[in-house]
């Protein structure tokens, strides 16, 4: 379960988020979702810690991120797997090496162990196969995926996903969707997933947190998106065709 | 003025909540590999040329018949160790070594490589510069020292060729008044100028934002700045180890 409390962040004078609130919790694909520029990056990284909000609480299963001491946040950030945007796979390391650094790094299993471990991390998201080649001979879809098996092969609690759809043609966009939400179902994780992208709302969204203008307007399930009542929400969704087709 | 508050507190990042050693090791190695044994090429054909260069110059100018010859080597030799050999070297070795440090962290940076190793709990700038501290201020002395030895034969080769200096002068010429502190002065300033050229180029990689461009921008600056700090260290090392 994450609860973020009244974040807020100001870049020089410009808020970007004004006292954000929420809840994720365990097992659920959860979305946060608003146009371009309105904080949704910004509130994600203010909850894996790569920014120090202004005020405001990130409280992991009741543990208190940012007030926690470096050994706290250290066993927090064991639990969480991020996949970034562009994927951020290391340019000078295998695909099978990316999928076990955090291995390397963070445990002191045996080699074997952690060869076997990312290898079957790398099956789980059908790339068994891919594991000697270099980030850069593999497309932006594989990418993607292997940043989804490094991010969860330390099994964690907490998974974060930052527009994972960006650059991805609509079929591969889907089956990311699709393992993503997998695999927060099949390991109960928290998932908390960015995006703007309305083929992932009607996928994977089970919650969902619409951002405008750096604050929360709606949170609720996807089932009751439609009917939220919010006029920028309704403006959001309905600037897609199929959307609107839908609601005819 | 803040720029360079913000690089001493860069340099503190690099020491605090470090990774355990074993991590470290093997970086090295390969940091080692990459810095060192990539530049031995670059190194070395710059340094026969600047001694030999050297030697024909100072031949030119040594028209008074009461000067003997072998005082060309003399300066050849003199000029490389403690000058040429360190200082150039290490100027070529800003321009391969210090841009490619910098935009590779620059480009690490813009591609949230380094985000992801933080995310990770890892002190991403221990993790990813400390290594290149360490092997650039292990490689760049072995650089230098290989460095004045093929200065010394550049020049050696390029004075009996042109028929300048005979081989006996030149011996006589390198084995005239010398002093072994002229080496341990040469390796000094290398460990400065290493320790400077992987820092300033680091810092500039790792703090860049932005895209392409600024990346290209931050391997412009960290070449320039390292330059700068080069041959200012240069001047204050001189002036305190020589005088």
């Amino acid at each position: 379960m994450i609860d973020i409390k009244n974040i807020t962040k100001s870049f020089g004078g410009r808020q970007v988020l004004a006292g954000i609130n929420g809840s994720f919790k365990p097992g659920d694909t959860s979305l946060i979702i608003g146009g371009s520029g309105t904080g949704k990056s910004v509130l994600l990284k203010c909850m894996i810690g790569l920014i120090a909000p202004d005020t405001g609480e990130v409280l992991y299963d009741g543990r208190n991120f940012l007030t926690s001491d470096l050994n706290e946040q250290k066993a927090i950030r064991r639990e969480m797997g991020v996949l970034f945007q562009g994927s951020a796979l290391f340019d000078s390391k295998t695909v099978l090496e990316n999928v076990r650094f955090p291995l390397d790094m963070l445990t002191e299993q045996s080699e074997s162990e952690k060869v076997e471990r990312a290898q079957e991390c790398l099956r789980r998201v059908g790339l068994e196969n891919a594991g000697d080649r270099m980030p850069s001979e593999i497309s932006g879809g594989m990418k993607k995926r292997v940043g989804i098996a490094r991010a969860i092969v330390l099994n964690p609690k907490y998974l974060f996903c930052d527009e994972p759809n960006s650059g991805l043609d609509p079929l591969t966009s889907i089956k990311i969707d699709q393992l993503i939400s997998e695999i927060t179902d099949e390991f109960q994780i928290t998932t908390v997933v960015i995006t703007h992208d309305m083929n992932s709302m009607m996928e994977i969204g089970e919650k969902i947190m619409f951002l405008y203008e750096g604050k929360k307007l709606w949170q609720g399930d996807s089932s009751t998106l439609t009917k939220s009542g919010v006029k920028e929400l309704n403006e959001f969704i309905n600037a897609n065709k199929l959307i609107r087709e839908m609601e005819k | 003025m803040s720029r360079i508050g913000s690089y001493f507190l860069f340099l503190g990042t690099l020491f605090r909540n470090r990774e355990k050693l074993s991590v470290y090791l093997g970086l090295i190695i390969n940091e080692c590999t990459s810095i060192g044994v990539g530049s031995i090429f670059i190194v070395a054909l710059v340094n026969i040329f600047i001694g030999a260069v050297t030697c024909v110059q100072t031949a030119y100018n040594l028209t008074n018949p009461f000067v003997p010859k072998y005082i060309i080597a003399l300066i050849v030799r003199d000029s490389s160790i403690l000058e040429l050999a360190p200082t150039l070297s290490c100027i070529v070795l800003a321009g391969k070594v210090g841009s490619n440090i910098a935009s590779e962290l620059g480009t690490m940076r813009i591609t949230e490589q380094v985000d992801a190793l933080e995310v990770m709990g890892i002190n991403s700038s221990s993790y990813l510069i400390l290594p290149k501290v360490i092997a650039s201020v292990l490689m760049f002395p072995l650089l230098v020292i290989m460095a004045a030895f093929l200065a010394i034969l550049g020049g050696y080769i390029a004075g009996t060729l042109a028929g300048v200096i005979s081989a006996e002068e030149y011996v006589t010429g390198l084995r005239f008044d010398y002093k072994p502190f002229g080496i341990a002065f040469a390796l000094i300033k290398t460990v400065v100028f290493a320790f400077l050229i992987s820092t300033i180029s680091a810092f500039q990689g790792y703090n860049v934002s932005g895209g392409a461009l600024e990346v290209g921008a931050a391997s412009t600056s960290a070449v320039t700045n390292s330059c700068i700090a080069i041959v200012a260290a240069d001047f204050v090392l001189t002036q305190l180890l020589l005088t």
